[in-house]
């Protein structure tokens, strides 16, 4: 079936079995590898992306759900020529090791400082109606549906701070 | 994935049509799809209701919340009448799953992700809620994260969620659309099923059944809460959680509690005989305990659960302490 989708600003339309995840059409039908598939199952956080501006797991969603919605990947965040300022910010800081993990990190780090921005409380937030301060329990709490098994976690988090501040 | 078909649903009635005759519901998808590439689920044919307009948070005209069934996880706890008035909810929500699949979750299809173990997820494993008949392999397996509470025979899955826990202390009610268009009411207490000899239904749901909204009457009065005690800090299931809504009197004795438990139960575990135990009473130590003994009479481990009987008890415990002033305690 087909289904238009617009990626990284440019729409596109793909013909495709249902059963084809957002996820999987990225990779293999617009050969947008820079999303991971870690685990397939929505654990680990590799494939996130940003769906209408807000971070989902792209391997737990089907193409075909998705006509008429935008697309951002790690791809329309920022190049290896022109990185955006969070991109560079998790090379400085080392914000890695193997690497794997970190285009499902920026751009989970990209939509969890909008939801933190908008007001969002998290479950470490002290109060669910008052100024949430971005502590890094909240940064913590925030990204624990991304998984770097290398464990750079406090690079990562220094890195989040760096590049968004 | 097995072969489907995809359909969506341009109107509820569609929906209902399809499902009547075997479509299966998808909406948010997180918990479905994870199943389907397991193929612990195979459906023919999947009817999409996510584009119908059941997004939304309204007031209600007796002074409670009407939460649509599309309504994201993350938004609703970022509602602000949820946020101000039903804190229970907001927190049980922020303290399930990962940022991501909130963000895709929906209000309907968290109430109906399924009451599960890791042996339903492994298809080489014996389950009478996957393949009903095939037995339970979870008695005398690995039962480290299952029920204490509401077990059979058949099947000792825990009910795994956050939000139905709040909502069950909340007193909601769902509001389903049955294939014939009819709309009911059903309260949250009588919605979900004990396993029995029949664990392969979750709930009352019927075939074409759809879930439209879930009402939240008025607030409850006093304080409200979520402690959920887990296995690491964030994204887990719960081992033991309470969810709490709690008034003391001037005097510091309690004058309203609801509670409701998570992880301990095969189903969000309500048990008002528990409630009574401490209603008129001052948080004592001795009336906590008496209260839990309630609550624990009939809980049964399998093993390597055992140790939920005496944490369901000491969550009770600290539950208590951060519900009531201190002024108020003996």
């Amino acid at each position: 079936m087909k289904t238009q989708i617009t990626v990284n600003g440019e729409t596109v339309t793909l013909e495709a079995d249902p059963r084809v995840t957002l996820l999987d059409a990225l990779r293999n039908h617009l050969a947008l590898t820079g999303t991971k598939k870690g685990c397939d199952h929505g654990q680990c956080g590799a494939c996130t992306i940003l769906l209408n501006g807000q971070r989902i797991n792209a391997c737990l969603t089907l193409l075909c759900m998705h006509d008429g919605d935008e697309i951002t990947t790690i791809e329309g965040i920022g190049s290896a020529e022109s990185p955006a300022p969070i991109q560079q910010a998790f090379v400085d800081c080392d914000g890695y090791q193997c690497g794997y993990c970190t285009p499902g990190q920026i751009c989970s780090a990209v939509g969890m400082v909008k939801e933190h921005k908008a007001g969002w409380p998290s479950a470490v937030s002290d109060s669910l109606t008052g100024e949430i301060d971005f502590t890094d329990a909240e940064i913590r709490e925030r990204m624990s549906g991304n998984l770097c098994r290398c464990s750079a976690y406090p690079n990562i988090v220094a890195a989040i701070r760096e590049g968004l501040e | 994935m097995r072969p489907f078909d995809y359909t969506r649903a341009d109107n509820a009635e569609a929906a209902g049509t399809l499902a009547a005759v075997g479509a299966t519901i998808i909406a948010g998808g997180t918990n479905l799809l994870d199943l389907m590439k397991l193929q612990v689920k195979t459906p023919d044919r999947l009817v999409d209701i996510s584009r119908l307009p059941l997004d939304r948070i309204e007031a209600t005209e007796n002074g409670g919340l009407r939460i649509g069934a599309l309504v994201t996880n993350s938004a609703c706890a970022a509602d602000r009448r949820v946020r101000e008035d039903y804190g229970v909810l907001a927190r049980a929500i922020l303290a399930g799953a990962s940022g991501q699949l909130r963000n895709k979750a929906t209000t309907g299809g968290n109430l109906c992700q399924h009451t599960r173990c890791p042996y339903f997820y492994d298809t080489s494993e014996d389950c009478n809620k996957r393949d009903p008949g095939t037995g339970c392999a979870a008695q005398g397996g690995i039962n480290r994260i299952h029920a204490i509470l509401g077990t059979s025979e058949a099947c000792i899955a825990s009910y795994p969620g956050d939000m139905a826990v709040a909502m069950t202390a909340l007193e909601a009610g769902i509001v389903i659309r049955s294939a014939d268009g009819e709309t009911r009411t059903v309260p949250i207490s009588t919605f979900y099923r004990l396993p029995g000899d029949t664990p392969e239904r979750d709930n009352i749901l019927g075939p074409g059944d759809l879930i439209l909204a879930v009402e939240l009457p008025p607030p409850p009065a006093g304080k409200q809460g979520y402690r959920k005690v887990r296995e690491r800090a964030s994204y887990a299931f719960a081992l033991v959680s309470v969810a709490w809504a709690i008034a003391q009197d001037s005097t510091g004795r309690i004058e309203r509690a609801r509670l409701a438990f998570g992880g301990i139960g095969a189903v969000p575990w309500r048990d008002q005989t528990v409630e009574e135990a401490l209603v008129g009473q001052l948080p004592t130590p001795e009336v906590i305990d008496a209260a839990a003994d309630r609550l624990l009479a009939d809980a049964r481990g399998q093993g390597h659960n055992d140790f939920k009987i005496n944490l369901t008890r000491r969550t009770l415990h600290a539950v208590l302490a951060e519900a009531c002033d201190k002024e108020g305690r003996a």
